[in-house]
């Protein structure tokens, strides 16, 4: 288990990098606590299988350095990174028994029988194939073949890190679950340093301890689930990060009072943004419908999805979000909209304004 | 026009894909077939297409019989979960090419294609070949090209699978209007309850090949017929627990009982299982009604705004998703509430027996 | 899966059903014909029943080429499938080296039957063969038109050459479908090269090597020009195969009944043959660990 420091890392496919869109990952500077587990999260195209390949070893970065604790590893192979990595798709080793290919990694470094056996033993019931560990892992369903690939990744105890390549992609809804908690109850039990890379909201949100948005080359923010969710750094952030997305919109701030599409709005908090382009942004939770008194909305429709109501709304030609519960009701005569001041943030140029003063952190 | 299904079944070898099944969807409908995989979506949907041909059964459409007619045909449109374009063609021409086979005039042809680009914003990537596409745009795309069909009948057949996260998001938006501009019978398949929800309409649920339920899909997902369908119509999975009840208590798992409140006290003495969903679950007790439960928690996951539960009920394994950012420690003992009113009763062969009181209501 | 019944697809097929039977069915017919039957030409023909088989069955002559065509397709395929995927192993995997070895590889495969073995015919000559005679001048014995063993090795190493480039094109097929995560979760298991091998290579090699040793197997079991050109079946008959053994036979002596009976035993055998590999090999791509 290692700390991961990443040092003025930058990664461009082109020889000669010109201006900031050649960069495939814009120069970054991290570092990654031992022991935690890390998402880095974003939609496709955003850097971070660049980002992971690099930590792999299988990309060398055009700039910059990384380090394990404190080795540099920058130029070190792929072998000699003490690494463990689940793919996409199940990699397994086919003709070897179940037994085996958990085995697989411990057996090549020469360890001794009674250890492997004693670990396989308990991997294979950590992931529930202990029924099955003398069969073939030919013709196992690709849930299962998934299950053996996190498995002998979770084999050795002294990897610097373990790696995850968008690990659910395959899996159905169902066992999508039951892979995603075991492998958190993996984590809380062994204590290995992880990363997870997915486009996938939730599987990020619920697996990590801090999640890393990422977002044309650069991490935007990094934060836990729910920092991400009340003070998203960047409007990015506020629309990637839940369903739906924040509601951003256009506002003039003055002090502690938003002006929204001519409507006067309480911030609780004072802020003195500098930018073109000044908005507020607010998540559909906390978006209150309103029959007296608010910013003037129109309903546009309504949507049961179940636990709650999403209510789309029309707010001076910008579509509003509401997330309303399951038994609350929705009147009929709902004309405006109030936004909750706890969940008010303000941003410029698409970053997040801190506030001068007031009640925000 | 409707579809009608007629005693179909499908029997390849000795499987049996679709057992008996009688369905009729209306002209101008949303039909979600929700169900896992090989849970006999994709068979369904090639029966109705006409690409395969039922082992018993007839199809109708528009009142005609045309089991076993072509597909060719049929007035079908199909979108697969793969991004099917034809690669050496411009987003244009893919987008014209069901139009020119129909032998429509070339100003025709230009003032469809526009109006489908429009719907879907594919106007900017028109000149554009589909492998220069985004993997939704491509998707888009291949969705307008079915638009334009003036297809009866379009089936979609999990069409976001293979798209990011938020793109998905979208692109669910956006299929509910297009489907209410065209006014065809709309079928699409998908795995996730979610997706069911979002897009409305009617739903069918799906197990091992039987349609186990139809009916507008809110009213699916909250008064399931049987406990099949309550699971498969739930993310996270419905939470079960075997209880009896008799003098007015309930005693469930290992001699733990309480008394039998608000709606559960019109229950027939006999054994039970109840059913509810994780959101039912609470941390606190909100009514006086509310029943106690004492399990172990074994993983906890924090979404942002609520956070999940995983708990061990006496072996019983619960999923609870509770509001707010909760800090608990794996392993200890937590206490949760679940309030009467949010609980379903299946016989022990897993048809309902009651629906949940508050599903009644609404 | 069946899909809408509709009768009219019979007729598309039926060009093919009429194609398959005047070249295969009728043909075929025609030589069952002659082999249960006798004739001193004149076109005269006496019934001969199974005699012509009972004849073969009994004759050494026949069971001689058949053990030497056995020997023979064992060898080729015993140093043409490991060579190939040696070969295949080693080849670059992408870029313009890549190209360049796939087009030299392809090389011998474009070349005639019997232009291979005339190369090899003057190659190996003592007078004027390059081979031939350097081997001479090194003091080497070596005339494959005196020296069985020397002919053997000719006519063998003439058939690697030729045909070694198919199984290496086949093998490198195969490793190029192996997603590059294979690779690298072997890395990350600190894995041997012979277990990324064994393990993970031939596995996903298995279908494609399957083809090659079907395709090599049936092409080395039906060889005439190549040998025909350099040995002409000999010195003496060591080199002559079945398919040489069944021409002498009907051109050379006219022995049309026999040959007949001869030519339906062999299109037997190496049905049989086949077959037998055919199952056992799919047997083992589907057999499931228990």
């Amino acid at each position: 288990m290692a700390k991961i420091t990443l040092e003025n890392l930058a990664h461009s496919y082109l020889d000669n990098p010109k201006n900031d869109d050649d960069w495939a990952l814009k120069e970054m500077n991290h570092v990654w606590n031992d022991g935690e587990a890390y998402a880095l999260l974003g939609s496709s195209g955003c850097g971070k299988s660049t980002l992971l390949n690099i930590i792999s070893g299988l990309v060398e970065p055009s700039q910059g350095r990384i380090l394990f604790d404190d080795f540099d590893v920058t130029q070190a192979a792929t072998t000699q990174r003490n690494i463990a990595q689940v793919f996409q798709f199940p990699v397994v080793y086919d003709t070897m028994t179940v037994r085996n290919n958990l085995a697989f990694p411990l057996m090549n470094r020469g360890a001794d029988i009674k250890y492997i056996n004693e670990r396989v033993r308990k991997i294979a019931e950590m992931i529930g194939m202990k029924e099955q560990l003398q069969r073939k892992a030919r013709g196992l369903t690709a849930d299962a073949k998934q299950k053996i690939s996190l498995g002998r990744g979770m084999v050795r105890e002294d990897v610097n890190a373990i790696l995850f390549d968008e690990p659910l992609t395959v899996i159905d809804p169902h066992m999508k679950w039951e892979l995603r908690t075991q492998l958190k109850s993996l984590h809380n039990e062994f204590g290995h340093t992880m990363i997870y890379v997915t486009h996938d909201q939730t599987e990020a949100l619920t697996f990590a301890d801090k999640v890393v948005v990422m977002y044309d080359g650069r991490v935007v923010q990094m934060g836990t689930p729910q920092e991400l969710f009340e003070r998203p750094a960047h409007t990015f952030v506020g629309y990637f990060i839940g369903s739906p997305g924040m509601n951003v919109l256009d506002a003039d701030i003055q002090g502690g009072q938003a002006n929204v599409a001519g409507t006067p709005v309480d911030l609780g908090a004072h802020y003195t943004p500098q930018g073109h382009k000044i908005q507020i942004g607010v998540r559909p939770e906390f978006v209150r419908l309103s029959t007296d008194g608010g910013i003037p909305a129109t309903v546009q429709r309504v949507e049961d999805v179940g636990r709650h109501k999403i209510v789309r709304l029309d707010v001076a030609g910008t579509e509003v979000n509401a997330i309303v519960g399951e038994d609350q009701s929705i009147a009929t005569d709902t004309n405006a909209v109030q936004f909750d001041v706890a969940g008010i943030n303000i941003y410029a140029d698409d970053w997040r304004v801190t506030p001068t003063q007031g009640a925000a952190p | 026009m409707s579809l009608i299904l007629e005693g179909v079944s499908k029997i390849v070898g000795s499987n049996t894909h679709i057992h008996t099944t009688d369905l009729t969807l209306e002209k101008g409908t949303m039909n979600v077939l929700l169900g896992p995989t090989l849970s006999g979506k994709t068979s369904l949907m090639r029966l109705m297409a006409g690409l395969d041909k039922p082992t018993a059964g007839r199809v109708h459409w528009d009142g005609r019989d045309v089991t076993g007619m072509r597909v060719q045909d049929r007035k079908v449109a199909m979108v697969y979960q793969q991004f099917i374009n034809y690669p050496s063609m411009t987003v244009y021409d893919n987008i014209a090419s069901p139009l020119r086979l129909m032998g429509k005039s070339a100003s025709q042809i230009k003032e469809e294609v526009h109006k489908a680009a429009d719907l879907m914003q594919l106007t900017p990537l028109l000149q554009r070949k589909p492998l220069e596409l985004s993997g939704g745009q491509q998707q888009r795309c291949a969705l307008a090209r079915a638009l334009v069909k003036n297809a009866g009948l379009v089936l979609l057949d999990e069409p976001l699978a293979n798209l990011d996260y938020k793109l998905r998001e979208e692109l669910r938006e956006e299929i509910p209007k297009l489907f209410e501009a065209s006014g065809a019978v709309f079928v699409y398949a998908t795995t996730e309850p979610e997706e069911a929800l979002l897009l409305g309409g009617n739903t069918a649920t799906l197990w091992e090949g039987r349609i186990t339920q139809f009916g507008p899909t809110p009213s699916v997902y909250r008064t399931p017929v049987d406990a099949t369908t309550a699971r498969v119509f739930s993310d996270p999975p419905m939470n079960f627990l075997n209880i009896t009840k008799a003098n007015n208590r309930l005693s469930f798992g290992d001699a733990q009982s309480a008394e039998a409140k608000g709606s559960l006290a019109q229950l027939a003495d006999g054994t039970y299982m109840a059913g509810f969903r994780p959101n039912h679950l609470e941390l606190h007790a909100h009514t006086a009604d509310a029943m106690e439960f004492q399990t172990q928690l074994s993983v906890t996951e924090i979404t942002g705004s609520e956070t999940f539960v995983h708990l061990d009920h006496h072996g019983d394994r619960w999923v609870g998703l509770v509001h707010g950012v909760q800090m608990l420690t794996a392993g200890q003992a937590l206490n949760v509430y679940l309030d009467p009113s949010h609980v379903y009763i299946f016989a022990q062969d897993g048809t309902l027996v009651s629906p949940a009181a508050y599903a009644k209501a609404a | 899966m069946n899909k809408t019944v509709n009768h009219k697809a019979w007729f598309l097929v039926l060009p093919v059903l009429i194609l398959v039977a005047f070249s295969a069915v009728i043909p075929l017919m025609t030589v069952v014909n002659y082999s249960v039957q006798d004739t001193f030409g004149n076109n005269q023909f006496f019934w001969a029943g199974l005699e012509w088989f009972e004849e073969l069955l009994n004759s050494d002559r026949m069971w001689g080429a058949l053990g030497r065509q056995l020997a023979f397709s064992a060898i080729i395929l015993a140093i043409q499938i490991p060579l190939g995927v040696f070969i295949a192993l080693n080849m670059p995997k992408g870029g313009f080296w890549a190209s360049f070895c796939l087009v030299v590889m392809s090389l011998p495969l474009l070349i005639p039957w019997n232009v291979v073995g005339t190369i090899w015919q003057i190659f190996g000559r003592v007078d004027i063969g390059l081979l031939g005679h350097t081997l001479d001048w090194m003091g080497v014995s070596y005339n494959y038109t005196q020296n069985p063993v020397a002919a053997w090795i000719t006519v063998i190493v003439m058939d690697v050459w030729h045909w070694t480039s198919l199984v290496a094109l086949l093998a490198y097929a195969g490793l190029q479908s192996i997603p590059q995560a294979y690779y690298q979760a072997a890395k990350i298991d600190q894995a041997s090269r012979f277990s990324v091998f064994w393990y993970i290579e031939l596995p996903k090699m298995s279908g494609v090597l399957m083809i090659a040793i079907l395709l090599r197997f049936m092409d080395s079991f039906m060889i005439y020009t190549e040998p025909f050109v350099v040995t002409g079946g000999g010195p003496g008959s060591t080199t002559t195969f079945l398919s040489i053994d069944l021409v002498k036979m009907a051109l050379g002596q006219f022995d049309l009944g026999q040959a007949a009976a001869y030519s339906l035993m062999y299109f037997l055998v190496i049905l049989l043959i086949s077959w037998v590999f055919y199952t056992v090999m799919t047997n083992l791509d589907k057999r499931d660990g228990v």
